[in-house]
């Protein structure tokens, strides 16, 4: 038999665990659903589009009859739960049904609060909650002319905005002095107000509301100061209340909601609740992002699988008014141990308020420019320290170097059919799309729907963005502890020094020892993990070919075609008549389709067959060539000029320093590529200042910069100090890159390392602690004694042999 | 070396493709079978599987990939496809044909009959 599972309560919290429930497990229990209202489960947060008009009921839908029958889920549509009996274990509803359960499952969400003034009776007078107040807004819109809003909240703006939409006249009444005081400071208040105002809007502040007025319907509104206003439509959005009546009707414990612990369980174990109607940690939520997370761990402890805990939630808001722009999130009121970074431009329309505590952002407010708030939001929940983008902190992202197309359109003004992620052509209406009529509310959802943003990422802040102005929050996951991928919830940092802590050496004993939720792992965890494996043990660890991307597995790049591209090394950009000849015999040989000199200084033979690999190969090392590592997460190339050897400028040998760098550091595994470069002098022919680690001559000694970025976001450097010898640039370069090759997460270049960690911390342990950048450069030097064996001539030798060739030739 | 999977095929047509050591625990190789190849997949637990070498995306030879579970992650732009079925995960659709596999002892055995149902597009 199986068990019988119930949930009151067919909306958004409720249904979203049984689709996760049944993602993990379909057929663990007979599930019936109670909903009161006469409908299948609809997204909640789009009947404000659909009462402007944007989308219809059957554009918001999110799970209609079919899937439930599909599901062999019992659907108990317009009937409430009117009574739990927890000794025998069984629901009964208005209409007498009566069902049993096993575990029940309470998701009731909210009552719209309603003020007990007199006359809140009457007809004409409604909340904003459902399907069903939204067809009775419209119905009025269609019959009356004067409708009040009350409230000046996110709900009421929206109800607003949406009835002026339907060609009414509509006055908002709100108690305190500015709109939105829950969302935003007063400032930025104010200029919502003068735009809500341009698209009419009429608005009655510090007003409190003493009666509303009426024979038979609704005529008007008193307020308390004799103000008056005419309606022939009332729409109360003044908060809403968790609906606990059933709960506490039942003795669960309650108190301003039914109270659940981080397993999402009330005080009678069979008997678990989330969304609107509970309180976790003394928070109750409204938004639901954090009613997703808490679906989640929900669905995980039905499932029985007992190991997700939710650990509350950060929010950020945004008010989905066509045109307008505007976010906030956390504390961005502040008191006497903040401070406060301010940008107003009342004429242009924008204003920014960052409030920041011990170096940390802790609250942000935008109006106008939003582009940024993502950004923001990111920064406070990583808790990132950010003293080193003070300064250009409130001119957003895109001054920290970022000149990809990430910051440029604020997606709003986009068009439908603009392109928002380049790498899949993936345009903003496609994404849109796909948010609405699939119900997607992460970034992982869009990702997985529509490819957008899956592949070199640049595009994540527009996506964000999207998702925020069609849904209306940011949908991302719990503060800080973002995991390494869905295999597992300890994030990056956890399993690197659970590794050397616990001194595991093997891919699956970290699995273990971490309680890997999957078999094997996944492309994501595998290589960090084999990478950090590495890392730690040098010496003794047995790297694991299956976890390493094919590039990493073959030593060399899969091209469209299935063939591999071949880079051999050219220490510090150099060559000679020799090593150039031998190339162009090789080249002819093996017949090689393309030669291409490379952005990085050095020869490409493209369009190699697998099979003829480890032949090539053979040749090349022959006439003393190794491995360019092209295709690694690893040492690149060190570009260099012609210094001071041939130059006019040239203030030192930047070549051979070029070359010393390389020989040191070649073949060594990293957390992402790295690039070196040297320029002779200032005027940085070889580009020094965009590389992961540049050196820029000058006269008295070597500049040294770290953390520069060509790539997918433009960033420069950072200067970290000034040297005086070759010597000490070996030094400093060798204990920057063990720092890197310690600290960073898999596939975080140094560019956005050195951003999450400051360069303030970078500093302190390369520059002013001698004896750590000597232990630093120490171990890597030690771990460098045992990669820089050739790979190639290993396995021209014969080395994975079973790589190169096919099993059997049939047929 | 136990009898891991066995699969029935209504052909006779069985090909002797190698020993069950010849493939890496979660790994790949490649069986040539004149115009194009078919990729032997090896699981942790010793479960093979035969899947035409073409990505049902754009031809990417999953051979390549990266094997976990009963996954393989195609090398090109990271599709994920069960090995069992030839189908890609969801939200992405789309299969490769997929090849009667059948084991004794150590040896490995092919049909080139692919299993109906996959127009391996
Ligand atoms: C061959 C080369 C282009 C060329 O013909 O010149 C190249 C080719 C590729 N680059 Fe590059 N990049 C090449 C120089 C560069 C440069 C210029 C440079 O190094 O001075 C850059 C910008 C500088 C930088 O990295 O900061 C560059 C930034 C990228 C990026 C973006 C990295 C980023 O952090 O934003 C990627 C994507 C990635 O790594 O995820 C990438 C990825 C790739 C890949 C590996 C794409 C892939 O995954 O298959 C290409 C492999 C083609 C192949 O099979 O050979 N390539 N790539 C260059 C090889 C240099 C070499 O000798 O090793
Ligand atoms: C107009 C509007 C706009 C919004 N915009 C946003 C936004 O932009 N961003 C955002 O994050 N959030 C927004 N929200 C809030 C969001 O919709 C809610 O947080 C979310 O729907 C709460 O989910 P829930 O499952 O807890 O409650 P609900 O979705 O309200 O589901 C509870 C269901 O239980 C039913 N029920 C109650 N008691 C019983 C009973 N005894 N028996 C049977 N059934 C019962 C109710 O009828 C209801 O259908 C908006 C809400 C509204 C109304
Ligand atoms: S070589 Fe680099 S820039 Fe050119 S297509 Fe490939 S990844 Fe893009
Ligand atoms: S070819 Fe396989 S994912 Fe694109």
């Amino acid at each position: 038999m199986k068990e019988k599972l119930v949930l009151i309560g067919n909306g958004m919290a409720g249904v979203r665990t049984l689709e996760n429930l049944l993602e993990l497990e379909p057929d663990m229990y007979d599930i019936t659903v109670f909903g009161s209202e006469p409908y299948g489960n609809y997204n909640r947060i789009l009947l404000s589009p659909v009462l402007t008009g944007e989308k219809t009921i059957d554009e918001i839908m999110l799970n209609d009859d079919a899937w439930y029958a599909e599901n062999k889920i019992t659907l108990h549509k317009g009937k409430t739960v009117t009574k739990i009996d927890r000794k025998q274990r069984k629901v009964i509803a208005d209409d007498g049904t009566e069902v049993e359960y096993d575990r029940l499952l309470i998701a009731t969400g909210s009552h719209p609060f309603i003020i007990p003034v007199p006359g809140h009776d009457l007809p004409g007078v409604i909340a904003f909650r459902d399907i069903n107040d939204v067809d009775f807004m419209l119905a009025a819109a269609k019959e009356h002319r004067h409708a009040v809003v009350i409230g000046g909240g996110l709900l009421g703006l929206e109800a607003a905005y949406g009835l002026i939409q339907q060609g009414m006249k509509v006055t908002v009444i709100h108690l305190m002095d500015t709109l939105m005081e829950r969302q935003l400071d007063s400032a930025a208040g104010k200029m919502l107000k003068k735009s809500l105002e341009a698209r009419g809007l009429e608005f009655l502040l510090a007003a409190s509301t003493k009666e509303i007025i009426g024979k038979k319907r609704v005529q008007g509104v008193l307020l308390e100061d004799g103000r008056e206003a005419t309606a022939d439509l009332v729409v109360m959005a003044v908060g809403i209340r968790p609906n606990i009546d059933l709960a506490k009707s039942a003795m669960l414990h309650c108190e301003r909601g039914l109270v659940v612990n981080d397993t999402m369980q009330t005080y009678d174990p069979r008997v678990y609740a989330l969304g609107e109607c509970v309180q976790h940690r003394n928070e109750v939520y409204g938004l639901v992002a954090p009613l997703f997370e808490q679906a989640k761990v929900c669905a995980n402890h039905l499932a029985h699988l007992g190991y997700a805990k939710y650990e509350g939630s950060m929010t950020s808001t945004k008010l989905k008014v066509t045109g307008i722009d505007l976010f906030s999130a956390g504390d961005f009121h502040g008191d006497e141990d903040t401070e406060e970074v301010v940008m107003q431009d009342v004429a242009g329309g924008v204003y920014k308020k960052i409030v920041i505590r011990d170096n940390k952002i802790i609250g942000a407010v935008m109006y106008g420019d939003t582009i940024d708030g993502a950004w923001y939001f990111q920064l406070m929940r990583d808790g990132t320290d950010i003293s080193d983008m003070r300064n250009h902190l409130l001119y957003g992202q895109a001054h920290l170097g970022d000149a990809g197309h990430g910051g440029e359109n604020a997606v709003m003004a986009m068009s439908d059919d603009m392109e928002i992620c380049g790498c899949n052509g993936v345009c903003k209406g496609d994404i849109v799309k796909a948010i609405t009529t699939k119900g997607l509310f992460t970034l992982d959802d869009v990702r997985a729907h529509t490819k957008a943003s899956s592949s070199c990422g640049s595009c994540t802040g527009l996506v964000e963005q999207l998702l925020a102005t069609t849904l209306g929050s940011d949908y991302s996951d719990a503060p800080r502890k973002t995991p390494m991928c869905a295999c597992t919830d300890h994030p990056h940092d956890e399993v690197r020094t659970g590794i050397i802590a616990n001194q595991i050496k093997t891919i699956p004993e970290v699995m273990k020892h971490f309680e890997w939720k999957t078999e094997n792992g996944c492309p994501k965890c595998r290589p960090a993990l084999n990478y950090y494996l590495v890392c730690a043990w040098p010496d003794t660890y047995k790297d694991d070919g299956q976890s390493r991307f094919i590039n990493e597995r073959v030593h060399a790049n899969i091209q469209k075609d299935g063939t591999y591209s071949v880079i051999p090394r050219m220490w510090g950009g150099d060559t000679t008549a020799k090593d150039l000849m031998s190339l162009a015999k090789i080249a002819e040989k093996y017949d090689v389709p393309t030669i291409h000199v490379t952005g990085g200084q050095r020869i490409d033979f493209l369009g190699i067959e697998k099979e003829t690999l480890p032949k090539i190969w053979g040749d090349l090392s022959a006439a003393g060539f190794v491995s360019g590592h092209a295709y690694g997460k690893a040492m690149r190339t060190v570009k260099t000029c012609v210094g001071s050897e041939w130059c006019r400028f040239g203030t030192q040998n930047s070549t051979q320093m070029g070359i010393d760098l390389e020989k040191m550091s070649w073949g060594s595994w990293m957390p992402h590529k790295f690039k070196m470069a040297v320029s002779g002098c200032p005027r940085n022919c070889a580009e020094a200042t965009i590389k992961d680690f540049g050196v820029v001559c000058v006269d008295s000694g070597y500049e040294l910069h770290i953390g520069g970025n060509g790539g997918i976001k433009v960033r420069a450097t950072d200067f970290l100090c000034n040297v005086t010898t070759p010597e000490e640039v070996i030094e400093y370069s060798a204990a920057f890159i063990q720092l890197y090759r310690e600290d960073a997460h898999y596939l975080e270049r140094t560019a956005p390392w050195v951003e999450r960690i400051g360069l303030t911390s970078i500093k302190e342990q390369i520059v002013d602690n001698e004896v750590g950048r000597q232990k630093l450069a120490e171990r890597f030097h030690f771990s460098q004694k045992y990669s820089q064996d050739d790979p190639w001539t290993q396995r021209a030798k014969g080395a994975e042999a079973h790589e190169f060739v096919p099993m059997k030739q049939v047929g | 070396m136990q009898t891991a999977v066995k699969k029935e095929t209504e052909s006779s047509e069985w090909i002797e493709i190698g020993h069950i050591n010849d493939i890496p625990r979660l790994g790949a190789r490649v069986v040539s079978a004149g115009d194009f190849n078919i990729a032997v997949f090896r699981t942790e637990n010793d479960e093979i599987f035969a899947l035409r070498d073409e990505c049902p995306h754009k031809g990417g030879p999953l051979s390549q990939g990266i094997v976990h579970g009963k996954r393989v992650a195609c090398p090109l732009h990271d599709w994920k496809i069960h090995l069992d079925s030839g189908e890609a995960v969801a939200p992405d659709e789309g299969c490769a044909a997929s090849y009667p596999v059948r084991i004794d002892g150590d040896a490995i055995y092919l049909s080139l009959t692919p299993k109906k149902g996959c127009p391996n597009k």
